[in-house]
């Protein structure tokens, strides 16, 4: 599945155009993407929370050298899923067999 | 930043929606995702990321308290690989 599915559902569930729908579609990813941008996390209720982790330097080897390196501090996006997304992938796996 | 707080926040950046539809298009985002992650199919967000589905085999764990061998059945677990152009932009 990509963005254009979603921007079809949205289409089909809502009723706006097919250009609204992927304008609006668009407006979500783009919030999302400024605020861990900013370093905040996201709390969805039901899907998960997406995390920005800050990663201290630490000291690294090139595996092909066996030259030591520091691999700087950075930041990381990490995603929890929630318990209830968890249940309902596992609950449908179930029904299926 | 809750999922009330992107409603509201959608419903300031797009002037022509309102909370009601700016909650039903939030929801239908999130709720199409897991409903591909279900059929086992991966969902792809470029620029932002793809989710897929990850099998996590069965295992034998230990009751730390009693000591008792319990059985971990195999399960599936969402995971999420962060897009190239969104693991660039958090990094700055």
């Amino acid at each position: 599945m990509t963005k254009a599915d979603i921007v079809e559902k949205i289409h089909q569930k809502i009723g706006f155009s097919k250009k609204e729908s992927a304008e609006m579609v668009e407006t979500v990813f783009s919030i999302l993407k400024s605020t861990l941008e900013d370093g905040e996390k996201i709390k969805i209720a039901g899907f998960g929370n997406f995390v920005v982790k800050r990663k201290a330097d630490r000291r690294g080897r090139n595996p092909q050298t066996g030259e030591t390196i520091t691999i700087d501090a950075r930041r990381i996006l990490t995603f929890k899923p929630s318990q209830v997304l968890k249940n309902a992938i596992n609950t449908v796996a179930k029904e299926a067999k | 930043m809750t999922k009330s707080e992107l409603i509201e926040k959608v419903v300031q950046t797009h002037g022509m929606l309102n909370m009601k539809v700016s909650e039903a298009l939030v929801n239908t985002v999130f709720d199409s995702i897991e409903d591909a992650l279900k059929t086992g199919d991966k969902v792809e967000i470029r620029g932002f990321g793809s989710f897929t589905i990850r099998e996590r085999s069965g295992r034998e764990a230990r009751n730390p308290k009693s000591g008792e061998v319990v059985r971990i059945p195999a399960k599936k677990t969402p995971f999420f690989k962060t897009g190239k152009e969104l693991k660039e932009r958090v990094n700055c």
